[in-house]
């Protein structure tokens, strides 16, 4: 979770890490979505297939990383 | 709160529906400071229907055939109904829409029309249709006439077509938006007082690659004959003598094979220029194209002795026409005075005046 | 039968007058039949083509959605297997459903491929021929272009994705898929419809609501407006810039790219408020495709903001199945370790983007014009990421200036400068000739052409200018007011007479200063050709 967090604020030092709507708000945009995929890839050795990345999943730090620890325990 | 909602609704499409009326009515052509001709066919409804003799046909009948003169002279009580550039599905519907109103004993059509087999213009169209009443023959009438760029919903709601006039209205448009124009014809006839003489000879047309006249020309000339018979009329084929557009002798022969196959009567005025007494240096106003009045006086009491030959009644007698035909021969009079005070004043005549 | 024709308003009418008489369970096949009617009014031999689409992408998608039932209720009965055991089963599954959804695609897209570049692609394979000798493959002349062809295709492959994603389950009856993929007010030019978004309000059964019927009457003839009143207006003057690059070099190409720009955005959004309202007429809601894209500050920004569902529909099925596919990843983890971090993270982001720019740019034509100018958004958006560090750099040191109306004013400037530029590619016939005309606004600008002489040359007159430019001031003003939320809601607090006033004025102007009827050819939709 810790990790999460820290790619996010490398990509944003200023992003509100509380914050529940990411993608939504704009904050995040498609490059930044991939750069994060890439990083998990990296860090956890996790392959984020196409189909886990919709807005929900993204939209704030727990969200990425229950999807990340789902998608590691299968 | 779902009487309101209907009310609200109600009153939306009436507003809506009123201003497009409004909207069309100061868009369309009024017809009063060109293209005069455009208001030919609307004028016919305000005639008195009561016709003897109908003619049918292109400025060769309009500016040529003076109705008041058959009226003065023999007393045929007789319309025109032409447009500029008639074609001859014009002529048929023009004729088809008159029988709604009256069956005349005599309907004279001019043949120069077989000539063309094909729309030429999309602007007479416009012109010759516009005026026309509603009705299934108008309809047909749109349908027979269209090109293929044109669309009959634009008939119906000519706002469709006129509405990028919006940068040429003038105080005429307000000023007939709502109330018709003035008369401009004398019983469908246009007057011209004004001389321009033919000093030459009379000019012969280029040799055609074909001579013979449309299918289609051939088809419309059998409805308007079949549709004569049905309505016990007889049909007699004309054609005016003027000197242009060319009448080729190839076409004369076509015309008067098919009025011998039918027995109808045919004149060709080209043929009795003398006899009728028409001078081209004093009967004409551009160079025998067509007729001044003085012309088309001469042509009218020659004409009109065939048509009492061959069965027009003599109304001058009956009360009724009397009465009506007076009127338009006082018209006919103000007119020729009125356009012979301009042509002293000032030398010309532009377009077709008339006093207010 | 286009937007633009008075059938197409009557055909219209007569389809809501239906909806809401029948009974309600008859309401989404009554839209069907229309579908089917406003297709077969252009030609009936397109109804071969969306019929094979819908049918195979209904197969297809069912199929998948089945085998996936199947697993699940498989694992659902043993629940003693293993995870290598699941994990094998759901391989397996998971091969089965790729297979039909490629074979799906593969079918759908050669079909449009097939039609609509083939052309294109012999063309380019003969030039190539050219170098080694004289010999040509014949192109294909006369193929049929089906309407509405790249939407619909689009729209069903976004479909038959997220079944195969597993995002939602296939739809079972074929004919409400049919429904999806031909729903008449969106052939024309989209939007790119995604089908959970749609289809709720799509296959629902509604009632006639005054306000709803209100709204989308007041939006399609906002949407006449700017189509009749300005874009094809100014269509006429571009064409005659664009036509003639000989004549109308330097300042002029920079006028034309100005007036295009103008142009387009009347058409095209023109375009989707009539499709957006006749939907709504229906109840219908379909997605929005523009959210003032001329405010952008920046191409990326432009690109979420015009013909948005094209841009999502890159995105989702192209840019991120690429950046996570299992080569992308390989040669990321390749580059890491030869190149560093730095290098590693850019791999998918290029690759991705490279394809997607391409697959937009081959969009919209079957042309170099066009992949050239999807490159060229590619480069723009590619490098200003670039330059990220910069902008960051440039805002620590003038914290506020985000704020200042001067900054902003200036990057919408200059993003819609480069978006008009790019456009370019799109007006002229071929790639050296749009370089030559961009060429000359800087090598001979000729100022000496911005002459009332020059302008009333390009069949427009002084009053048609007039009134196009009336007409942008209008939308530029309502845009503006739009930022504070929905002007017909502001005008629905107002009463009963100034409403109708103002769309009572609204039609007469469309009425009367469209360009529509002989001698302008309004039903070119500029977009219907994609």
């Amino acid at each position: 979770m810790d990790k999460i967090i820290e790619m996010l604020l490398q990509l944003h030092p200023d992003i509100d890490t509380s914050c529940d709507s990411l993608v939504d708000d704009g904050i995040l945009n498609s490059i930044d979505v991939v750069t994060l995929v890439t990083e998990i890839f990296n860090e956890f050795d996790v392959t984020v297939p196409a189909s886990e990345i919709v807005p929900e999943n993204f939209n704030s730090a727990s969200a990425i990383w229950e999807m990340v620890s789902g998608l590691m325990d299968e | 709160m779902r009487s309101k909602v209907v009310l609200r609704a109600a009153i939306c499409v009436l507003v809506f529906a009123f201003l497009f009326f409004c909207l069309q009515r100061l868009l369309m052509p009024k017809y009063t400071r060109e293209a005069e001709e455009g208001r030919l066919t609307a004028e016919y409804y305000g005639s008195d229907k009561n016709h003897d003799v109908l003619f049918v046909g292109d400025c060769e009948v309009y500016e040529n055939i003076s109705p008041v003169t058959l009226w003065r002279e023999y007393g045929i009580s007789s319309y025109v109904r032409g447009s500029p550039q008639q074609l001859i599905w014009h002529s048929y519907y023009m004729l088809e829409d008159a029988l709604r109103y009256e069956t005349p004993k005599i309907v004279v059509f001019n043949v120069l029309s077989m000539k063309y087999g094909e729309p030429q213009n999309e602007a007479y169209n416009r012109l010759a249709l516009d005026g026309m009443r509603f009705s299934s023959t108008k309809l047909k009438a749109i349908k027979a006439s269209m090109k293929s760029e044109e669309s009959l919903i634009s008939y119906l709601f000519p706002i469709l077509r006129f509405h990028s006039r919006w940068n040429e209205l003038n105080s005429d448009d307000l000023k007939y938006m709502f109330r018709s124009t003035p008369q401009l014809s004398v019983g469908g006839y246009l007057m011209r007082v004004d001389t321009r003489p033919l000093n030459t000879d009379p000019p012969v047309g280029h040799q055609l690659m074909d001579y013979s006249f449309a299918d289609i020309c051939w088809e419309y000339l059998e409805k308007m004959r079949s549709l004569c018979e049905e309505n016990g009329i007889q049909l007699v084929l004309m054609k005016a003598p003027t000197v242009a557009p060319y009448w080729y002798p190839e076409w004369e022969s076509q015309i008067r094979e098919y009025a011998e196959k039918h027995s109808l009567k045919y004149y060709n005025f080209l043929d009795h220029v003398e006899t009728i007494g028409i001078d081209y240096t004093t009967d004409t106003y551009d160079e025998g194209q067509h007729l001044n009045v003085w012309g088309a006086e001469k042509l009218s009491a020659f004409f009109g002795k065939e048509l009492a030959a061959i069965g027009a009644p003599d109304r001058r007698a009956e009360k009724d026409f009397a009465e009506s035909w007076a009127k338009l021969c006082e018209r006919y009079d103000a007119v020729k005075k009125y356009q012979l005070e301009i042509l002293e004043q000032t030398g010309t005549i532009t377009g077709f005046p008339v006093p207010e | 039968m286009g937007f633009v024709s008075v059938w197409f308003i009557l055909f219209c009418a007569v389809a809501v007058l239906l909806y809401y008489t029948l009974p309600k369970k008859w309401q989404w096949p009554l839209l069907l039949v229309a579908s089917c009617a406003f297709y077969a009014s252009y030609d009936l031999r397109y109804f071969g083509f969306i019929a094979v689409t819908t049918v195979s992408v209904y197969f297809a998608a069912c199929r998948i959605s089945l085998l996936r039932a199947r697993q699940n209720s498989y694992f659902q009965e043993h629940p003693e297997l293993e995870k290598d055991a699941k994990k094998a089963y759901k391989a397996k599954t998971k091969k089965k459903t790729w297979a039909w959804l490629i074979a799906c695609l593969l079918l759908n897209f050669g079909i449009l491929f097939a039609l609509k570049y083939i052309n294109f692609f012999i063309g380019n394979i003969n030039a190539i021929i050219s170098i080694f000798s004289e010999s040509k493959i014949p192109t294909f002349d006369k193929l049929l272009l089906p309407l509405g062809i790249s939407y619909y295709t689009f729209k069903t492959a976004g479909y038959i994705i997220d079944v195969y994603f597993g995002r939602y389950e296939a739809e079972k009856n074929i004919f409400k898929l049919a429904l999806f993929t031909s729903f008449f007010p969106t052939l024309l030019n989209g939007p790119i419809d995604r089908f959970p978004l749609t289809a709720p309000s799509l296959f629902a059964s509604h009632s006639w609501d005054e306000k709803r019927t209100r709204f989308a009457l007041q939006r399609i003839m906002w949407g006449y407006f700017k189509k009749v009143v300005i874009a094809d207006r100014l269509v006429v003057a571009v064409i005659a810039i664009v036509s003639d690059p000989e004549k109308y070099t330097g300042v002029m190409v920079a006028v034309g790219a100005l007036l295009y720009a103008a142009e387009l955005y009347c058409d095209f959004t023109g375009g989707i408020d009539i499709t957006i309202g006749v939907a709504n007429l229906f109840g219908v809601e379909v997605s929005e495709n523009f959210l003032r894209p001329f405010f952008s500050k920046n191409i990326a920004e432009y690109w979420r903001r015009w013909h948005i569902t094209l841009g999502t529909w890159f995105k989702d099925y192209t840019f991120y199945p690429l950046c996570t596919a299992k080569p992308v990843m390989k040669l990321t983890k390749f580059c890491k370790n030869k190149f560093g971090a730095g290098v590693a993270k850019r791999v998918p982001i290029y690759v991705a983007s490279i394809v997607l720019w391409f697959g937009t740019g081959a969009w919209h034509g079957a042309s170099w014009n066009f992949i050239l100018w999807g490159m060229g958004n590619c480069l723009v958006i590619l490098v200003s990421q670039e330059l990220t560090p910069l902008y960051k750099r440039f805002h620590a040191k003038h914290p506020n200036i985000d704020g200042k109306w001067h900054y902003k004013t200036m990057c919408i400037i200059r993003t819609n400068a480069i978006m008009c530029c790019l456009r370019l590619f799109d007006c002229y016939k071929d790639v050296p000739t749009t370089f030559k005309a961009f060429g000359s606004i800087f090598a001979k600008p000729s100022f000496g052409l911005l002459t009332g002489k020059t302008f009333l040359g390009l069949g427009l007159s002084a009053a048609d200018y007039i009134i196009a430019f009336a007409g942008i001031l209008l939308i530029f003003a309502v845009s503006m007011i739009q930022r504070r939320g929905s002007v017909r809601e502001m005008i629905a607090k107002k009463g009963f007479a100034f409403r109708l006033a103002v769309f009572a004025l609204l039609f007469a102007v469309i009425i009367v200063f469209g360009a529509y009827g002989l001698g302008y050819d309004s039903n070119s939709f500029i977009y219907s050709k994609f």
